[in-house]
């Protein structure tokens, strides 16, 4: 579904992604781990279209070449970033930005706009995976919301706009236990074999709740290990020191060798 | 006289004319007004409440009053059209001419009398000469001073004591000429007795392309305990030059609300002086303006706080596009021994574009003890992350920023009370969002 070849993003000279590669099929849930500064949050922004950065390398998305669209063509196209730090948009209801943001991507998918009251019967039920209630639905979007609320929020957003490829940005930073467990029982109800799924954490804990079917390390803007889900336990026991020397010295070769 | 411009050289033609239905002071009192004009002139960028507006393009064009007897062209279904059908009375100018063919009176209580300056400087003028013999020191500009020297008619609105009337009174302004530059020249009066309450919404419209200059002034009086809502929508053409004032002085315990809306014109002042004489009574101004390409808003506010115990509040927010220029130039006066004065001004701005600009001055000049007085403004751009976010969720770009501009005007339309009205300046506000010029992206 998705293939990143020797991917690189850097913002003036500051080279922030440094050939990064993987592949991701339908149906599995991957998790990018490393140390703060890695490049992790600007994979996930690369993938969803952000402008801030210089992007050369080549990403596939089922086929298509992701990084000719504009963000939301890519939205279109059934990618979705749940966003470390959701916006806050004051003035602009949760829902009516919701149904917006729907009606934009059914029509650029040749489909029927859904009217308020069909929205609403979708939103009802889609606010239940993640225990939300229709107070905050009123409110602006994210605007006032816990660091919690704020993640179910992204979840929310992505039970209804039913990515096909789902990036979760450090979804689990700043939540309390039932807040993560909450979100990851939303995140594991929205596993399919058409969905895949990239788990960006710093902390092993998420997947505890969230089981990824591969685990890969990223350091110094590049993957210097990958591996099965044990991966994580061997992070969270030696942490990440030495990843990024590793980094260092493995800038001549081949990327995304695991070694 | 430092100006040799065409609207100075064309003084002459704007001088009132004799008029059989004015009596005697009315006449020289527009002769004095006149006479002011051509010994004062017309402000410059010197004169402090001018400095952000340049008169220039007003000056170079030669207009001439606007005689009565246009707009037979008008239907009342156009002016539906131009202007929300809010029910209630509708008085409609045409040129700052009571157009009755266009107009309907609806049943009003007894205490209220609404209807055209004109008639009653026919019929009861000395009503009229306490507000319109004022003498010459209270003109504080040449356009002011110009208003009064040619204004025939506009609207005239009295409620005695402890009259209500609940249906809003529309007045429509409407502008049109027959290929030469006009000036029009309304005058309107409203006169709030006594817990009296009412709600007058102005809207002035012309038609697009065609050059003119609307000179308007609204005088407010309101007694103790009265509560006046004012509405305005300017939509005039962008080809027209639209200057205003709205004079309020208000008594004891009274109310007194503003909400303007600027969307039209090429050069745009709408200002606003609220004298707040008397202990306990309270203001609110709003504020919206929109200019894009060349237009220019400007927006002079002077409140004084003369008594004690009074509260005004200030809301402004500008979204500037193209090569627009707003202005915000709020002044709030305490007055010795206004103790307890409540006062507080907002200026925000949304600069769409690197050639749009704005001028934000809020400003308080506090000479009592005990008062509460805030103001702040700020100017910012459209927040890129919320544009990324949305997009990121399927929103196309244009719509993307439109949803975040509309969020940032939202709160002064929520502000409009009376719905027909809403939804008439939502429409505006949305229609020319979706037509913006210099979309950056």
């Amino acid at each position: 579904m998705l293939r990143i070849e020797n991917l690189h993003a850097k913002i003036g000279d500051n080279e922030i992604l440094r050939g990064v590669s993987l592949e991701l099929e339908a149906g599995e849930v991957h998790a990018v781990m490393g140390p703060n500064g890695s490049g992790k949050t600007t994979l996930a922004q690369v993938l969803a279209g952000a402008e801030d950065y210089d992007v050369t390398g080549r990403v596939l998305y089922e086929g298509q070449d992701l990084l000719g669209l504009s963000p939301e063509d890519r939205a279109a196209a059934g990618v979705f970033l749940a966003f470390q730090y959701p916006v806050e948009i004051p003035g602009v209801g949760n829902l009516y930005f919701l149904r917006t943001a729907l009606n934009s991507v059914r029509r650029q998918r040749g489909l029927d706009e859904l009217d308020a009251i069909d929205f609403l019967a979708l939103a009802e039920e889609r606010m239940a995976l993640v225990e939300m209630d229709q107070s905050f639905m009123n409110r602006s979007v994210n605007e006032g919301f816990s660091g919690g609320e704020k993640k179910r929020n992204e979840i929310f957003q992505m039970a209804v706009l039913e990515p096909k490829l789902a990036i979760l940005d450090e979804t689990d930073s700043g939540l309390d236990i039932d807040a993560l467990r909450i979100v990851a029982n939303g995140v594991n109800a929205l596993r399919s074999p058409d969905r895949a799924m990239l788990v960006i954490t710093h902390y092993q804990r998420l997947l505890d709740y969230i089981v990824p079917d591969r685990v890969h390390v990223m350091a110094g803007g590049r993957i210097v290990r990958s591996g099965g889900k044990d991966l994580a336990l061997e992070l969270e026991e030696h942490g990440y020191i030495g990843l990024e020397e590793q980094a260092g010295a493995d800038r001549s070769t081949p990327v995304g060798a695991t070694p | 006289m430092t100006m040799a411009t065409a609207f100075l050289g064309g003084l002459s033609r704007l001088e009132p004319q004799p008029n059989g239905h004015h009596p005697a002071w009315l006449t020289e009192a527009r002769r004095a007004a006149f006479e002011w004009v051509a010994e004062h002139g017309f402000p410059t960028l010197k004169d402090e409440d001018w400095r952000y507006t340049r008169l220039g393009p007003i000056l170079d064009i030669p207009f001439e009053p606007a005689a009565a007897g246009m707009g037979h062209r008008l239907s009342s279904s156009t002016i539906d059209a131009l202007a929300a059908d809010l029910g209630g009375t509708r008085l409609v100018f045409v040129n700052g001419h009571f157009a009755p063919e266009l107009s309907w009176l609806a049943e009003l209580p007894e205490g209220a009398t609404v209807t055209n300056l004109a008639s009653v400087l026919a019929e009861e003028a000395e009503r009229l000469e306490p507000l319109l013999s004022r003498p010459i020191g209270s003109h504080h500009h040449a356009f002011t001073a110009l208003n009064a020297a040619l204004a025939e008619d506009g609207a005239f609105v009295h409620l005695r004591a402890g009259t209500t009337v609940d249906e809003p009174i529309q007045l429509v302004f409407f502008s049109e000429t027959a290929g030469s530059p006009l000036v029009s020249s309304p005058r309107s009066v409203v006169l709030a007795g006594p817990g009296s309450r009412v709600a007058i919404v102005e809207t002035h419209v012309g038609v697009p392309g065609d050059i003119y200059c609307t000179n308007a002034v609204t005088e407010v009086v309101l007694e103790e305990g009265a509560a006046v809502e004012h509405y305005k929508v300017q939509d005039e053409s962008e080809t027209a030059f639209h200057l205003a004032l709205l004079d309020v002085r208000q008594g004891r315990d009274s109310r007194f609300s503003s909400h303007s809306v600027a969307l039209g014109s090429r050069v745009a002042r709408h200002e606003v002086r609220v004298g707040l004489e008397a202990e306990g009574a309270q203001v609110s101004l709003d504020g919206l303006y929109m200019p894009r390409g060349d237009q220019h808003h400007d927006n002079p506010i002077l409140i004084e706080h003369a008594a004690p115990h009074c509260t005004s509040h200030q809301l402004y927010k500008g979204v500037l596009d193209g090569h627009g220029h707003g202005v915000f130039n709020g002044r709030v006066v305490v007055r010795p021994g206004a103790a307890g004065t409540d006062a507080a001004q907002t200026n925000k701005n949304l600069l769409l574009s690197d050639h749009a600009e704005v001028d934000t001055r809020p400003r308080l000049e506090i000479l009592a003890d005990d008062v509460k007085c805030t103001h702040g403004a700020a100017v910012g751009r459209l927040d890129e992350d919320a544009v990324f976010y949305l997009r990121s969720r399927g929103v196309p770009h244009l719509a993307a920023r439109g949803l975040l501009i509309y969020a940032f005007v939202n709160e002064m339309v929520e502000r409009l009370r009376l719905e027909p009205l809403r939804s008439r300046v939502e429409k505006l506000v949305a229609h020319r969002l979706a037509t913006g010029d210099e979309v950056q992206t």
